[in-house]
């Protein structure tokens, strides 16, 4: 591929803008693939570049060479020629057998990405404002997985690490080697599922299922970011896949279970307020922070503020229901299906007792539990409940 | 239709009102034209001063400038005024001014509804532009306005949907009014396969505007019922789709693309004979090319959607038809290419404009083809590549083409030579720094980084600060363009009845300025 960056360098110092292009992070070129079908799209695009940039050159070198030569201040005299079938009818004909020489590698390339038959393996992931969730079906593991760049480093209060924007708190982990289908959905509006190294980006359309597969061989991280606008916070949910060989997938595998089963809660346990809160601002941070802003203020005009609000200060039960239920038409989604009752009950408590909130509620799971299930809206389509986490 | 020769009209202005109410009562195709094209002048500075705030907060990595909510919401009137509030006025205000004087007809056939379907226009950008003052500021939702996200918005989102009823309104009035005209009003001897390209151009795009704008209309109302009275056409909580509304929005959307480039090539068609003094090639094939072109707009929507996930023989059926627009647009390449082919060139502002439409449009083409291949298209899918593909058709492509056929005819229209040494500094400005703000894109979006994101990884940093110069240097060449037109309209050098040495058609017969009221009796075409 030496010679189309090359090239691509070429047409850019015509351009004046490869004074720079020496340097190596001036990328010019689709990411390096590591799937076989990403490295189908490498060459087709390869081939592509080659036919167009010949084309091109042809074409234009015709054009370019009139413009010098055919000039009035050369004391051209205009010839009066205004048709020729015959090149007419030769031009229209040979741009459509390079079209299908192109269409016939893009055509087998299309049936292959659509073969999500006989996978090793099936995870499920869900699309969230903003976040993804995953669910290894066959595992009964699942966990959600978020921006991990300090908001510091967002608004430029310290040096940015080298995998600013691209880094979560929770991978998606899956061997190499095993045909991986992934279900995509999502919960609230349409987000895309893309890791660029893996030839593979999907809409994460809410109420619908759709699905890609990939088969990576190398180990190793690979990052892509969510590729459909959905919303103020659309730039900041990254894909993290982490490629482990089948043994230490495996190992990693046993760890989620067994980390699974030393946190599940008692759900009849009744906590203290600065337990609750403690617990309360770490799921607040990863789940409302986003709109509500860790200061508790909210966006004036998009997204309320709860710090001293009377949702916040006033009746549980109303508070309750709209973190369980969400408020349709807005951007609050029914967080019933995400969080469990602990976790709901937390973060209740928190927004209760935050900033200049002193109301001194503790919320209990077991209250949540009572409300759960009392009314679900018709705005949530997640197929599973995360309850029993 | 007949022409009433001894129509008894008066010679003077005493007859029509001064001062403003000139242009609020006007029913003038001249006066309508000049309406139109100082809305899009004055939308091209508003749309073009957010995307400088875009272009200065993508300079560096990290938020600086502005919030990611008011972000999208620049990214998303950028789009919608650019698109709804420039391109397609200037392309009407063109042919508010061209066709009758191209065909010989004394105004377009329904005056007063061109009255109306102009002043339509500024009360719908008063509601877009307003938007921003609302409470939770404008649309942010991308100007393709998807569901469910543009659900969630607030009132500013209501707004947006009525003002564009308000301007599918206005642009199907004014397609009525320009299909009639052509249709009706030719002047004797005006046959169809004599008419000047860009008439042709018009008819064919008025014709995709009145088949598209209710698609649209239906689209949005389908999103406000959705919205406020309890429908489910787009949520699949109800039963409804929300990619469905995709499907509708594309079979308006690509068309759309159309309705802003085929003018472009009629105003191409019409400058480069006249600077090589030599007859359009191919005329014939040209109109061909248009219509199929046409055609095929209606059956190629999916390939906005390849990463929607459909069918494998779905997207097949949308790669094969979209690979086969590059043959009729190929044909008007090469029709141009050859055009020039032993002509006698010179090259005026016009001349340079129409050139570098030719090549960057074709840049946009192949980027285009690139785009076409689904499985490499949902690599690049969202990506910084569509927004470089989709800039080089419009910048490099419609804008060329608005300005060089601004420079083409500003001396008909106003009577005086345009200044050539700052039209020549405009190009040259325009033509680089569209460049070096564009052509690193394609790298970034092969890179992956997607769009409509305020704030990016580290490894996409130098080309967005290329990128943000030379976006900053197009914006402030505009401002020359800007001087050119008041000055010319000022003042100048006298242009002559033919303005351009080469220049064939009726219009280059009549006197300069153009009169206010022009071919009362038909000219006859031989």
């Amino acid at each position: 591929m030496k010679i189309k960056k090359w090239i691509q360098a070429g047409v850019g110092v015509g351009l004046g803008v490869a004074a720079f292009g020496a340097r190596a992070a001036y990328e010019l070129n689709l990411q390096a693939p590591e799937t076989p079908i990403a490295s189908q799209i490498y060459h087709l695009h390869s081939l592509i570049m080659y036919v167009v940039l010949a084309i091109f050159v042809v074409v234009f070198s015709a054009m370019f060479y009139s413009i010098f030569a055919h000039r009035k201040s050369k004391g051209h005299a205009a010839a009066h020629f205004h048709e020729n079938t015959m090149v007419e009818v030769i031009w229209t004909i040979i741009p459509f057998f390079i079209l299908m020489g192109m269409a016939y590698p893009a055509t087998k390339t299309v049936l292959q990405m659509k073969d999500t038959s006989n996978p090793d393996m099936t995870v499920k992931v869900t699309g969230y404002q903003w976040k993804w969730e995953y669910d290894y079906l066959q595992e009964g593991v699942h966990f959600f997985s978020t921006l991990s760049t300090p908001h510091d480093e967002i608004v430029n209060k310290v040096a940015k690490n080298p995998n600013y924007l691209l880094e979560v708190d929770n991978p998606l982990v899956v061997p190499t080697g095993k045909k991986i289908r992934i279900l995509i959905a999502a919960n609230d509006v349409i987000h895309s599922w893309s890791v660029p190294a893996f030839g593979v980006k999907q809409d994460a359309i809410p109420g619908f299922i759709r699905d890609a597969w990939f088969k990576v061989e190398k180990p190793g991280t690979y990052r892509g970011q969510c590729s459909e606008l959905c919303g103020m916070d659309h730039g900041f949910m990254p894909v993290v896949v982490v490629a482990k060989t089948p043994e230490d997938y495996a190992k990693w595998m046993a760890d989620q279970k067994a980390k699974l089963a030393a946190v599940a809660e008692d759900p009849n346990k009744v906590y203290t307020l600065a337990e609750m809160k403690a617990k309360g601002e770490t799921a607040f941070t990863g789940h409302c922070a986003a709109c509500h802003q860790a200061s508790g203020m909210g966006v004036p005009g998009a997204f309320p503020a709860l710090n001293g609000s009377k949702i916040a200060t006033g009746d549980k039960a109303a508070h309750i229901n709209i973190v369980l239920h969400g408020k349709p038409g807005t951007a609050m989604v029914a967080f019933a299906p995400q969080l469990s009752d602990t976790e709901i009950a937390a973060v209740v408590t928190y927004e209760r007792n935050a900033w200049g909130n002193h109301t001194g509620d503790v919320i209990q799971p077991s209250e949540i539990k009572a409300l759960r299930g009392a009314v679900t809206t018709a705005t949530s389509t997640a197929t599973h409940s995360g309850s029993g986490a | 239709m007949a022409h009433d020769a001894t129509h008894d009209h008066d010679h003077g202005h005493a007859h029509h009102p001064s001062g403003i109410m000139r242009w609020v009562k006007t029913t003038n195709h001249k006066d309508i034209g000049t309406l139109y094209l100082f809305f899009s002048l004055i939308m091209f500075f508003f749309a073009g001063s957010m995307a400088m705030v875009i272009r200065a907060e993508l300079f560096e990595p990290g938020l600086q400038v502005v919030r990611p909510e008011l972000f999208n919401q620049l990214t998303t009137m950028h789009g919608l005024i650019m698109i709804f509030g420039v391109i397609m006025p200037a392309f009407t205000g063109f042919a508010n001014w061209q066709i009758p004087l191209m065909i010989g007809a004394p105004d377009m056939a329904f005056p007063r509804m061109n009255n109306w379907s102009f002043w339509l226009l500024p009360v719908a950008a008063i509601f877009l532009v307003g938007s921003f003052f609302l409470p939770g500021g404008a649309v942010a939702g991308g100007w393709t306005m998807y569901p469910p996200l543009f659900i969630q918005g607030g009132m500013s989102y209501d707004l947006t949907i009525f003002a564009i009823h308000i301007m599918g309104a206005s642009s199907i009035m004014g397609s009525i009014n320009i299909i009639t005209t052509i249709l009706n009003m030719r002047a004797p001897g005006m046959t169809m396969m004599k008419m000047p390209m860009f008439v042709w151009t018009w008819l064919i795009t008025a014709y995709l505007l009145i088949a598209t704008m209710p698609v649209l209309a239906g689209a949005v109302t389908m999103l406000l019922t959705d919205r406020h009275f309890g429908t489910h056409f787009f949520n699949a909580a109800g039963g409804g789709d929300p990619v469905m509304f995709q499907h509708i929005f594309w079979f308006f959307g690509h068309p759309e693309v159309y309705i802003l480039i085929l003018p472009a090539f009629g105003i191409i068609s019409q400058i480069i004979p006249t600077f090589a003094r030599k007859p359009l090639f191919g005329y014939a094939s040209m109109v061909y090319a248009t219509g199929s072109i046409a055609i095929l707009s209606f059956i190629v929507w999916g390939h906005h959607m390849f990463s929607v996930g459909m069918p494998a023989a779905a997207q097949l059926f949308f790669m094969y038809s979209t690979m086969l627009i590059a043959i009729p647009t190929g044909v008007k390449v090469f029709n141009w290419i050859a055009t020039m082919w032993r002509g006698s060139m010179t090259f005026e502002t016009p001349m340079l404009f129409a050139i570098a439409f030719v090549c960057l449009f074709t840049m946009g083409g192949f980027s285009g083809l690139v785009l076409a291949i689904t499985p490499v298209d949902i690599q690049l899918q969202d990506t910084y590549y569509v927004v470089a593909h989709f800039h080089y058709v419009l910048v490099s492509g419609a804008l060329f083409s608005i300005f060089a056929g601004a420079y083409y005819w500003l001396p008909k229209w106003t009577g005086h030579m345009y200044n050539e040494k700052l039209g020549k500094l405009h190009f040259w400005l325009s033509v680089i720094s569209m460049n070096i703000l564009f052509f690193p894109m394609h790298f970034l979006g092969l890179a992956g980084m997607p769009r409509r994101i305020p704030d990016y990884a580290l490894q996409f940093t130098e080309f967005n600060q290329i990128a943000s110069v030379g976006g900053f240097i197009f914006g402030a060449s505009q401002l020359i363009f800007l001087f050119i037109v008041l000055q010319t309209v000022r003042g100048g050098a006298k242009a002559t009845n033919e303005v351009w040495e080469g220049a064939e058609g009726l219009e280059w017969t009549l006197p300069s300025p153009a009169p206010y009221h022009t071919f009362e009796v038909a000219p006859l075409v031989r």
